[in-house]
């Protein structure tokens, strides 16, 4: 593994105006997503956790730069070793960039065209990067259904002619069409039932072994990211509040928001039933979020300080890093 | 013949559920949505229905409260809904005659998954609740006035744990928080005092940490009103979490039916016990391949032939697994599996 990260995301910034009136004027700003900054070394799998509005869609966006950023860079290590940012990048240079990072969708239903057959769904990438020959793409199709386990004959089909679970296996074949490095999942499994949900997981592990990817993997379902990431960025209100190896987060978190999403979930297991713990209040708008930490006000240990000073990121031990005054202090 | 839950002596269930059958006929075939389910919910029971998509969870609570649309229909069964010592049998009642409508939403109330498309955008929550109180409760023979109604909907809505509830009750269901609109609906739900509330996916829409506010507030809820529950969730954990009881759907029929215990520690069924298998703990060995459940749920116009799970089944009996349909059989005293591996009866067809 080389030593610089292949995304190096540093104070990425999205601010989206809140236009009001007549005039349109602009009247205040969502901070969507705030100083937001992290790394994906390459082959690693970075999880993105944090619950609606958190912002974790909005910094896969920015990557991917399906919107672009209000300031910050992302920085990324081409094929030969250069340090690039994407973030002020025009339509034309980010061209060659594109076809490194590919994206798999939510739902494997709207994201793939139902008129055209899979042929042309999942060879799309490879005509718009010019591969012009209609047999090098059917050729290049078989090998891609054949890498997600399908049977390449069904390259004529339609997209209705498959299951949910199916047609996930489809998108990620299109996604990696262009054999891309960094592949950004945005919830990837959470419209799948339990039962397909464990193929496609296993499949994904597969190929970044076998194709040496990089996944940004944004996700609500902790059990997933637990299962699937070896680092895990949690977001609230647009920030990051905590950032480590996954396997230190699920062992002992550091900040209270992490413990509290994880006491959240339900578990599978009708002897452990308790209410202990339970987040109180909502989520802050991040069009005014609280003074002091955005936490406090659901935060059980919060102090006089947390109303007023707001916590950086900080690193508390070599590899962790938490956005909490008391972080390794509290008994979460 | 369906099992028959053989309690002596014992109080009647507050719901029988018969061997129901619906379908729905379209142009391309016959979907069976509900193929021959059987089950109980004794008064203050919280029966959870756990199945993926398609297994007909859904159809079941529309069958339940006659909200089946057509090309759907509810071909045979009984649903049997006890009452004062008197029984009726639900499919029998004209979906929109009185008897049923004096039931909806006043004797069987519903939570629905989205409550955002279940309130009416252009009146506040406090009127349509409202609205449900006057229509079903009634103080001498004459509706309760406005006033009375509305004290009662604040006081529903402290309940349910809406800060400021005399500012909310004025508020449209589009100016709260998905929280709060939950919230808002479960007090609705309430409003008419049902014995039996159906909860149809309710946290499926909300974020975890909302989930588990409204988990507790349920399980709060229905210890002080005792309240009997239908919980509808293809969320394993949300299940364990929630139900006394648990009935295990697949394609329309009951795979396996036991206590919460016992479905969770002692799963007999192998699409349960697959199902268990396949999910990504919190506490198992992470980015190692999980146990997965074979091929996909095939499609509706498709259904296999003998028992519905056998072709992706790992313990499938070659040649009797196809060939007939399991029954649903008491095997142990309130554990119903359709499976051959434990006994021997198939339906007849």
């Amino acid at each position: 593994m080389s030593a610089a990260p292949l995304l190096d995301v540093r104070g990425l910034r999205k601010y989206f105006p809140i236009a009001k009136g007549f005039l349109q004027r602009v009247a205040g700003q969502v901070r969507a997503v705030d100083d937001v900054s992290f790394t994906v070394n390459e082959g690693e799998t970075l999880g993105l956790v944090g619950e609606s509005g958190c912002g974790k869609t909005t910094v896969s966006r920015c990557i991917l730069r399906a919107i672009d950023p209000t300031s910050g860079q992302v920085l990324y290590r081409t094929r030969d070793d250069r340090v690039v940012d994407l973030a002020p990048m025009s339509r034309q240079d980010l061209a060659p960039f594109r076809k490194e990072i590919q994206m798999i969708f939510q739902d494997p239903f709207g994201s793939l065209n139902p008129r055209m057959t899979l042929l042309d769904n999942v060879g799309e990438p490879l005509l718009v990067n010019g591969v012009r020959s209609r047999k090098q793409r059917m050729e290049r199709v078989a090998e891609l259904l054949r890498l997600v386990g399908l049977r390449p004959e069904f390259m004529h089909r339609f997209p209705h002619a498959f299951s949910g679970g199916q047609r996930q296996r489809i998108g990620i074949a299109r996604a990696l069409a262009t054999n891309p490095r960094l592949v950004v999942a945005d919830e990837p499994v959470s419209a799948l039932d339990v039962s397909v949900q464990a193929q496609v997981l296993n499949l994904l592990l597969e190929l970044q072994q076998s194709l040496r990817l990089t996944f940004l993997f944004v996700a609500h379902d902790l059990s997933v990211v637990r299962h699937i990431a070896d680092r895990v960025a949690v977001m609230y209100v647009g920030q990051l509040v905590e950032l480590a190896p996954t396997s230190a987060v699920f062992e002992r978190p550091y900040h209270p928001y992490t413990a509290a999403l994880m006491r959240a979930v339900p578990v599978p297991d009708p002897r452990v039933r308790n209410d202990d713990g339970i987040l109180r209040g909502e989520v802050p708008s991040p069009a005014a979020p609280p003074p002091g930490c955005y936490f406090h006000p659901r935060c059980r240990f919060a102090e006089d300080r947390c109303r007023v000073e707001a916590p950086t990121l900080r690193e508390i031990v070599p590899g962790r890093f938490a956005r909490c005054h008391f972080a390794g202090e509290l008994e979460l | 013949m369906p099992p028959i839950h053989t309690a002596t002596n014992a109080p009647l269930p507050l719901l029988r559920v018969r061997d129901l059958h619906v379908a729905f006929k379209m142009d391309e075939g016959t979907v069976h949505a509900v193929d021959g389910l059987s089950f109980d919910v004794s008064p203050g029971q919280v029966v959870g229905i756990v199945g993926e998509s398609g297994c007909g969870k859904s159809v079941t609570m529309k069958a339940i409260l006659q909200l089946i649309e057509p090309p759907g229909r509810i071909v045979s069964g009984e649903i049997l809904y006890t009452h004062d010592n008197a029984t009726i049998d639900l499919t029998r009642l004209p979906p929109r005659g009185s008897a049923m409508r004096a039931l909806r939403g006043a004797e069987i109330a519903l939570i629905p998954q989205e409550p955002m498309a279940a309130f009416s955008p252009v009146h506040t929550v406090g009127e349509q609740i409202v609205e449900a109180i006057r229509l079903h409760e009634t103080s001498n023979g004459q509706p309760i006035s406005r006033r009375e109604a509305r004290a009662r909907t604040i006081e529903l809505f402290r309940d349910v744990g809406i800060a400021i509830p005399e500012q909310r009750v004025d508020a449209y269901s589009w100016q709260l928080s998905g929280g709060l609109r939950q919230r808002a609906m479960i007090a609705m739900a309430l409003s008419c005092r049902p014995r039996l509330l159906i909860a149809d996916e309710p946290t499926t829409a909300i974020d975890v940490t909302t989930q588990a506010q409204i988990l507790a507030l349920l399980r709060d809820l229905q210890r002080k009103y005792d309240t009997a529950i239908i919980f509808i969730t293809h969320d394993l954990g949300v299940i364990a979490q929630m139900a006394n009881h648990v009935v295990v759907m697949y394609l329309g029929r009951v795979m396996e039916e036991g206590t919460v215990d016992e479905i969770f520690h002692a799963p007999k069924h192998p699409y349960t016990r697959a199902l268990l298998r396949s999910m990504p703990s919190m506490h198992g060995e992470t980015q190692v391949a999980l146990p997965i459940i074979s091929g996909a749920l095939p499609h509706p116009f498709n259904r296999p032939s003998g028992c519905p799970f056998h072709p992706r089944c790992p313990d499938a009996i070659p040649d009797r697994c196809a060939a007939r349909v399991p029954l649903p059989i008491e095997v142990e005293p309130n554990r119903i599996v359709s499976c051959f591996l434990y006994h021997d009866e198939a339906e007849a067809r």
